[in-house]
């Protein structure tokens, strides 16, 4: 298997094969946060997690063709309010979900997850009509293009680098706003004991309304950066949404911590052996890994206690 | 039969399915239409599993598409090599192994497909590989107490898993394509019209074993500690009883269900590909059991074919608006009629054509089998 390969360059394969795998990492920690926020706090399974996501995209989609087509002067940096407006987008459709939806079903997990797989069929078929079946790729400003060397045989893309600095920034406001601020804590309050979390005064329905769309807003934003390194189309969500389920239950569904390190371990297994097979068995084995090990630990990595 | 696990008035239902089944639908549906009932019907036996597993067990399983595709390509492989045989194929350059392993530069029989150029061991491994893996799922699973979503996400990889690897191998498994061009069964030619109607009244037999074992599990102790489980699983474990093994029953009955209708439809429809393994076919299959009603066991039956009936007309005629409708459904089962067909039937038209029938006193029969036919199937 290492018969052709000199030790310098296995050393570049590995960086490079890695390099690959921290961009899948950083796609799978922008979706998973989203879902870890709604699904490890709130207990909602949301199904329609990647189609959040794929607005988010063609959100973008959307604003770099307005910037390309009446603010060229501005298009360096049109990402930065693509990524606003995905946001905003996702964030603003997750809440009228939740309004709609969700908050008839806090008590029916199983059932929450049906009703969403039903609007995820609902928003990729919308997507179709309004979209087009067909991907769409988003045109990248000149900075964004060609790749950083750095040795001979080492190069890297800056797209890359520019999607895992923005997954870093996001997670740490992420954590911030989960941990220090005033509403993650009433966020965290209304989780472990609703009935407590109102009487000391927490409106818990608009927690929960914003949580919910903190959450698919964080998709959105998942989106945003998904479109830096690949097309979309209107199914391109479903292809990830079992990947980060599984990201997130594999990191122990309530820790952070626990879903990026779970995200980095599930995307760096894979990227590494997608070198030396084909991409589906590499899937194959590492899904069934984490499979396998969540029957051995099914708290997953970082949680305490993770039962019905 | 009426006293211990079907009482009278699912001796009635019963016996209405029945007369639609073998009667009515053969006698007004030409042979093309019945073999897409018997396509649907294929699904039923998925949906029946999943009344026992989720209904009354509380399991939900979004990996039933693994049971089905387990059982149907154990079935396909037999008819695949019975209908590669060294005469069929003298043109490979291997012959006698299926076309797509000599495309895919395979010159022998992998060693897992050998036994299965016997019947007798086809069809103990329809029941058996899908029953002993659901084993393996179930134990590791609840044992641990694991349950819930985390169990519909597991089982959701699985199914995952499944599609991928089936692709991935195209040698050993077809690929995406799946195993094509079934022929023969032990000799006997599945393709022609008269062969159609045969697997049908076949089928629609099974299907009625099915429906009564699920009917004898309903009513039997373990149906009822199953219920008991699904709405206080503590009790339940503090009364003595070990929750896990009763689940993974359920599951594993389940799992034969789907796997039966596996290998139904690989005979009815002559192939198998890993479209019927994934998640969404996975997921379809729990709404079939949604629509019909999740404690129905024969609201099952009634809302696969009910689903399969709009989908096949609606993606005919107007495909864009299919998703839109399924996704409705999904929507509007869960928030409106948690107990689907069924739930209608039982909450609106029962109690009407009781107080019809006490006021009257007429023979019961007729008018059931005219408003179930109009409530829970579909119209001609």
């Amino acid at each position: 298997m290492f018969g052709d390969y000199s030790i310098g360059d296995l050393g570049s394969i590995f960086v490079m094969q890695g390099f690959a795998g921290l961009i899948l990492f950083s796609v799978y920690v922008l979706m998973a946060l989203g879902l870890a926020i709604i699904f490890g706090q709130m207990g909602v399974i949301n199904m329609a997690h990647g189609e959040f996501m794929i607005l988010g995209a063609y959100v973008t989609w959307m604003t770099s063709n307005f910037f390309q087509a009446y603010l060229p002067g501005l298009f360096a940096g049109y990402f930065f309010l693509a990524m606003i407006l995905a946001f905003l987008a996702s964030g603003a459709l997750g809440m009228l979900v939740e309004w709609v939806l969700i908050r008839h079903l806090y008590k029916r997990p199983l059932d929450t997850l049906l009703a969403t797989w039903g609007l995820s069929l609902i928003l990729q078929q919308a997507f179709r009509s309004v979209f087009g079946a067909r991907e769409v790729g988003v045109e990248l400003p000149q900075w964004m293009l060609g790749s950083l060397h750095v040795t001979d045989s080492i190069e890297v893309p800056i797209n890359g680098v520019f999607v895992m600095c923005l997954t870093f920034l996001i997670t740490l406001c992420v954590a911030y706003v989960m941990y220090k601020s005033r509403w993650g804590r009433q966020v965290r309050a209304v989780v472990q004991n609703r009935i407590m979390a109102g009487a000391v005064g927490i409106n818990t329905e608009k927690v929960d309304r914003y949580t919910f769309g903190l959450g698919c807003g964080i998709a959105g934003i998942a989106g945003s950066a998904f479109t830096m390194i690949g097309s979309t189309g209107p199914t391109s969500g479903q292809l990830y949404i079992v990947d980060t389920f599984l990201v997130v239950v594999f990191g122990g569904a309530a820790s952070l911590v626990g879903t990026i390190a779970s995200a980095f371990s599930i995307s760096q297994t894979q990227s590494t052996l997608e070198f030396f097979m084909s991409g589906s068995m590499a899937k194959v084995l590492t899904l069934l890994a984490v499979v396998g090990i969540l029957m051995l630990r099914p708290q997953g990595l970082f949680a305490l206690k993770v039962r019905k | 039969m009426t006293n211990r696990f079907v009482n009278r008035s699912e001796l009635i239902g019963i016996l209405v399915l029945a007369v639609f089944l073998v009667v009515i639908l053969p006698l007004c549906l030409d042979v093309f239409r019945l073999n897409l009932v018997a396509k649907y019907l294929t699904y039923a036996f998925v949906a029946l599993g999943l009344v026992i597993c989720w209904g009354y067990g509380g399991i939900l399983s979004l990996g039933q598409g693994v049971f089905f595709g387990l059982g149907g390509y154990c079935m396909a492989m037999f008819l695949k090599l019975e209908a590669s045989s060294p005469e069929n194929t003298k043109i490979q350059s291997t012959p006698g192994i299926p076309d797509f392993m000599d495309w895919n530069q395979i010159t022998s029989l992998p060693f897992f497909w050998k036994p299965f150029h016997s019947l007798s061991f086809t069809i103990a491994a329809v029941i058996l590989v899908p029953g002993i893996f659901a084993l393996i799922i179930g134990a590791a699973m609840f044992k641990r107490r694991v349950g819930g979503t985390y169990f519909a996400i597991i089982t959701q990889a699985v199914a995952a898993i499944l599609t991928i690897l089936i692709v991935g191998q195209q040698g050993y498994t077809g690929g995406i394509n799946g195993m094509t061009d079934l022929r023969t069964l032990n000799g006997w030619d599945i393709r022609p019209d008269h062969a159609k109607v045969v697997l049908y009244f076949f089928e629609v037999g099974c299907l009625f074993v099915c429906i009564f074992i699920a009917q004898f599990i309903r009513h039997s102790k373990l149906g009822r500690i199953l219920v008991a489980m699904r709405d206080k699983e503590d009790r339940v474990r503090f009364s003595g009883y070990s929750v896990a093994n009763f689940k993974i029953f359920a599951f594993c009955v389940a799992a034969i269900f789907a796997a039966v209708g596996g290998a139904m439809f690989a005979l009815e429809v002559g192939f198998m590909s890993p479209s019927f393994v994934g998640i969404v076919p996975s997921i379809e299959m729990v709404i079939y059991t949604a629509v019909g009603g999740r404690l129905s066991i024969l609201g099952a039956v009634y809302g696969t074919l009910l689903v399969n009936f709009a989908k096949t007309s609606l993606s005919e005629s107007f495909p864009e608006l299919w998703l839109f409708g399924l996704g409705g459904l999904f929507i509007a089962v869960v928030l409106a009629f948690p107990n689907g067909l069924a739930g209608i039937w039982g909450d609106y038209v029962q109690p009407r054509i009781d107080s019809l029938l006490s006021s009257r006193k007429a023979k019961p029969g007729k008018e059931w089998t005219d408003n179930s036919v109009a409530d829970g199937a579909p119209a001609e």
